[in-house]
């Protein structure tokens, strides 16, 4: 599984003013495949995650060390260009937060930004990514609606949506699905699994089932530093450290 | 016991109650107040001679307000004119842009110029805006111009608007979920992108908001305008021209030749005019701040 690694993270770390959030994380993601992180609250599995798109890059007191290779690109380089590296990865927050506009121009946003402006190419974006999600039956006769009107979990997928219609190469969930109805929420698990196909998704849930239904690797990240990482149900049922073990019977949360 | 509580609970609501009322109520009687001590002008001359007369002349009789209208309105325009973008830029840097030990000089610095007293821009107009315009301006533009200007009051009242629409458009920026932002800038957007096209749209019903107050204050601001403005009464025709708004207008007259017939109603018209053009400004934009917020269904 490490042969072909999309993301690769070494000797990371950061630190918050005198708080070291993650400590020395070196690790190699796989392409094309569901990794999930787990751990307790607080133990540094959001930073991790955000780590891999910057979007702490304007936190205050923030101290960045180590690498994070992107297709073999270092996006903590110096010279390294922070929406281009952001354009490869879709984020799906924990609520949904669509932008306060229409359903269409949500979608139409960040092609918009990249360069896309002829009209007939954006409703074919913004077509193929509802489909893609499962929302176009729902929304195609009114896709001039504010976006805040759909239902929380539609607004999920119109996010997801949203994410996709930028062509990234990888998607990442941070507790994606907390906010939402267990129908909404199975729904985004599905569409997790098929999306995996084109793309490398990296998701933090609290939620152990739902890292075992979605994830092919879970990663379990604890006080800032990574425990364990292996296949699903490896980590969880056989897992190899104490720590983990203490974690998935429900000892430590 | 209980029922004690609840009688106390009772007794406090309606309480306040009152005293909501009585502070409602002082704006409703400083309107009526006006009006009747603006009859007797209003039973000489028609409403449409007062608002639509440039002639001013208190010795014979002839109160036209169209000047002073004018001149109120060319103030404030220009004050919100200037002091908009430059709002909306301040109030972008502070909250998105300034590193944390910047914004802590600076949210201190703007709340200060809020502080300054009206007389102290007056001044400050005076001795440096006036003749900024009459010597380095205004010769670009027009033949002559003495500096007293509607420009300069707008110039010194966009001044002291500023604090007032920073604060507040800050404040209002503050509170959208970072999370909506960090929403846009994952999709490869970059921060001035998000904020114009996420932030200045979730921000706008608070943006009119603090401009409406703004546009209030700016309408009944006297003393500093007064004092640059060159107060003639006739219709300015640009911005280098002298202006003589409604407020100065009472400041510059009340109490003085008030021997003249029907002058003392006839200023009391002015503040009956300006309370008037104040309350239709709010219940206006009111209206569209309401429309507004039912089409972004925020």
């Amino acid at each position: 599984m490490t042969h072909n690694p999309h993301i690769s993270i070494q000797h990371l770390n950061v630190q918050i003013g005198n708080q070291e959030i993650l400590k020395d994380i070196s690790i190699n993601i796989p392409n094309k495949k569901v990794v999930s992180i787990i751990g307790p609250s607080g133990c540094g599995k959001t930073t991790l995650l955000k780590s891999l798109n910057r979007l702490f890059d304007d936190t205050a007191d923030i101290k960045v060390s180590g690498k994070v290779l992107v297709d073999g690109e270092d996006i903590y380089a110096p010279d390294a260009e922070v929406t281009h590296i952001r354009k490869k990865m879709g984020l799906l927050s924990q609520r949904p937060y669509p932008l306060p506009m229409s359903i269409y121009d949500n979608i139409a946003y960040g092609p918009r930004i990249h360069g896309t402006r002829k009209k007939a190419e954006l409703d074919e974006i913004v077509e193929t990514q509802l489909k893609a999600t499962g929302l176009w039956n729902e929304v195609k006769d009114r896709l001039n609606a504010p976006a805040t009107r759909l239902s929380i979990g539609q607004q999920q997928r119109l996010c997801l949506a949203r994410g996709l219609a930028v062509e990234p190469e990888i998607i990442l969930g941070d507790e994606s699905t907390s906010a939402l109805d267990p129908v909404s929420t199975s729904i985004i698990e599905d569409l997790f699994i098929k999306l995996k196909e084109k793309y490398t998704i990296v998701l933090v849930t609290h939620i152990l089932r739902q890292a075992r239904r979605v994830s092919d690797y879970i990663i379990f990240v604890y006080m800032g530093e990574i425990i364990e990482f292996g296949p699903t149900e490896e980590v969880l049922l056989d897992p190899k450290q104490e720590l983990t073990r203490e974690y998935v019977k429900g000892y430590i949360s | 016991m209980t029922s004690l509580r609840l009688l106390k609970d009772k007794v406090y609501a309606k309480i306040m109650l009152i005293f909501t009322i009585l502070s409602v109520a002082v704006v409703l009687v400083i309107g009526i107040g006006l009006y009747l001590k603006s009859v007797p002008v209003l039973n000489k001359i028609s409403l449409y001679t007062l608002l639509t007369s440039s002639v001013w002349k208190p010795l014979k009789g002839l109160f036209g307000f169209f000047p002073f209208i004018m001149g109120t309105l060319w103030v404030t325009a220009i004050a919100i004119i200037i002091a908009l973008p430059l709002c909306l830029l301040t109030s972008f840097f502070i909250t998105e842009y300034a590193p944390n030990q910047l914004r802590k000089i600076l949210v201190p610095f703007v709340n200060l110029l809020s502080g300054i007293p009206p007389v102290i821009f007056g001044v400050w107009g005076v001795l440096f805006i006036v003749p900024l315009i009459q010597d380095h301006i205004a010769p670009h533009f027009v033949e002559f111009s003495t500096g007293y200007s509607v420009l300069a009051g707008g110039i010194v009242l966009a001044v002291m608007i500023f604090p007032l629409i920073v604060s507040i458009v800050c404040e209002v920026l503050n509170t959208i979920p970072k999370d909506l932002k960090d929403a846009s800038l994952a999709l490869g957007a970059t921060k001035w992108e998000t904020i114009r096209k996420v932030s200045l749209r979730k921000a706008k019903p608070g943006i009119i908001a603090a401009t409406v107050l703004a546009v209030s204050r700016a309408f009944g601001e006297t003393i500093a305008v007064l004092m640059v403005c060159g107060n003639n009464a006739d219709v300015p025709h640009s911005v280098f021209d002298p202006g003589y708004p409604l407020p100065a207008l009472i400041a510059n007259n009340y109490g003085e030749i008030l021997s003249i017939p029907m002058y003392d109603s006839a200023l009391m018209f002015a503040a009956f005019l300006l309370f008037i053009i104040i309350l239709l400004f709010n219940v206006i934009s009111r209206i569209i701040l309401a429309r507004l917020e039912r089409k972004l269904a925020l």
